[in-house]
């Protein structure tokens, strides 16, 4: 019997149980995966939890719901990949031998990585919402935060989800017009990019909504410190920004698992081939997701569109074929502009997000990188398709892994 | 586009960068940093160098690598290049924009 482990057990690691549990010939194949947390989190549901639009019952479910029967869930944490030797070191030093290792250990936070940032203002006027915790806690704020100035800050990149800072922004604009204050509240928007967005075309979109709700931004901005004491951020050019209130998406950082093993790079992401998702430095080991240092998203899209093409590799893999599967770095993402309005942007590696028709050619219905309510019925429902079809890799209908040019305004 | 600079005629795109670096050379860097009102010292040939061997290797570029190139921290960075460093560094250097990947 041959083993194929899968670490982590996020969107991309599930998925690709899921995947390989019917693809797999099971007489020779044993598939475990390894995860120490009992529940399963929709992060995107993250940016909706501090405005109170979800609640937590709305994200959080149980990890062993999403894994097929005949796949062995392991709960432990995980000591070290041995990667030379082809094991896995359990935290209670248990061993696990494998054939065949796929990475989906994703991405986290890391505001220990700026000076100040974890203070003595974390969680009291310092938040993130890319955690359930701070979600939470920065809900618990807006509540009852009488206003003053809001910025809405991005550390470095890469990050997962690089739209939900803006979302965040909208949103808050959005939240503050509905509770009658948002004279009360001036919202700023620092990025260390030198525009709103990435690629021209959706930056200048982008910008002109940011300036039509009056939020303004600071570029090119990368930060060095949080003052706590007189509650400002610094960047090494010497620039200061005040905050009564700062909505802060730290440094994103892969497992630290990987640093334990010797396998990341200096923020932790596995070198991975870009289009055949295979690690660079060990052909039996696959790496999918957040935890990959692809230049694509790091986003549940994008983990959807590669457990496609990594299934089909790991196939070919299997069979000592060539890993002819092909990632594109196709994205598709849903951004929120608050007043149930949001913009839909689809791209990839090499062609940018432009405006159009999605999914049909001349039909829609869905209109790219332009606002509408059915965007965001779109986005809203897509938790629905989260639960009940992507994590259990049924393929949704019209949305293929590669990217489509087909109805776009290039 | 074309641009003259330094008395050779090179390929830019829109944003001033290099399209070819086989076009670069010592003085066109000399001449791009000008441009940039930055004085050019042995330190900063240090790191363009550096910049240019990342590139050659398609290794990604970014502030926190930059910090961690042994060739200088980051506050040192924005002491040689005080706007926009890296931009600035890779223009002068030849290569292409970074593109802080989304």
């Amino acid at each position: 019997m041959k083993s194929l482990v899968i670490l982590g057990a996020g969107t991309a690691g599930t998925m690709m149980a899921n995947h390989l549990h019917k693809k797999l010939d099971r007489k020779e194949w044993q598939i475990s995966i390894i995860d120490e947390r009992k529940e399963h989190h929709y992060q995107p549901g993250y940016l909706f939890l501090p405005f109170d639009i979800y609640q937590p019952s709305n994200i959080i479910k149980n990890v062993k719901d999403f894994i097929p029967s005949n796949v062995e869930l392991i709960q432990q944490r995980i000591e070290k990949i041995d990667a030379k030797e082809n094991k896995i070191i359990l935290s209670e030093g248990e061993i696990i031998n494998y054939d065949l290792l796929i990475i989906a250990t994703g991405a986290k936070i890391a505001p220990e990585e700026i000076e100040g940032m974890a203070g003595s203002e974390w969680q009291k006027s310092v938040f993130d919402f890319y955690t359930f915790e701070g979600a939470l806690a920065l809900r618990n704020k807006l509540r009852n935060w009488e206003g003053g100035n809001l910025v809405v800050h991005i550390t470095e990149m890469p990050i997962k989800c690089p739209v939900a800072p803006l979302e965040f922004a909208f949103l808050a604009d959005a939240f503050f017009e509905h509770k009658n204050m948002r004279e009360k509240v001036n919202i700023t928007y620092v990025t260390p990019l030198s525009g709103a967005f990435t690629k021209p075309k959706s930056t200048a979109a982008l910008e002109h909504l940011l300036g039509e709700k009056n939020i303004s931004i600071e570029s090119d901005f990368a930060i060095a410190e949080v003052n706590n004491q007189e509650k400002t951020i610094v960047d090494y050019g010497g620039k200061v920004i005040p905050f009564d209130l700062l909505v802060t998406v730290p440094t994103n950082k892969g497992d630290e698992l990987m640093e334990r093993s010797g396998l990341g790079d200096e923020l932790n992401y596995v070198p991975t081939n870009k289009e055949t998702l295979q690690s660079l430095a060990f052909k039996n080991i696959f790496v999918i997701g957040d935890a990959t240092n692809v230049p694509a998203s790091k986003a549940g899209s994008v983990a959807h569109f590669e457990a496609e093409i990594l299934t089909e590799n790991i196939l070919h893999y299997i069979k000592e074929e060539p890993l002819s599967a092909s990632f594109d770095g196709h994205a598709n993402c849903f951004i929120e502009t608050g007043h149930n309005k949001a913009l839909l942007i689809d791209f990839n590696y090499t062609h940018e997000p432009v405006s159009g028709l999605f999914p049909f050619l001349g039909i829609g219905p869905l209109q790219l990188l332009k606002e509408s309510m059915l965007n965001h019925w779109g986005k809203l429902a897509f938790r629905w398709i989260y639960w009940n079809m992507l994590l259990k890799g049924i393929p949704i209908p019209f949305v293929g892994s590669h990217m489509k040019t087909a109805g776009k305004n290039f | 586009m074309e641009k003259l600079i330094a008395g050779k005629t090179v390929q830019v795109n829109e944003e001033g960068y290099l399209t070819n670096f086989n076009e670069w050379n010592k003085e066109i860097g000399e001449a791009l940093a000008l441009e940039a009102q930055v004085a050019l010292t042995p330190k900063h040939w240090e790191l363009i160098n550096y910049i240019q061997t990342e590139v050659k290797n398609e290794s990604p570029l970014s502030i926190r690598k930059i910090g961690k190139s042994g060739v200088v921290d980051i506050k040192d960075f924005y002491a040689l290049f005080p706007n926009a460093p890296l931009k600035t560094a890779t223009k002068i250097a030849g290569v292409p924009k970074p593109a802080s990947c989304i």
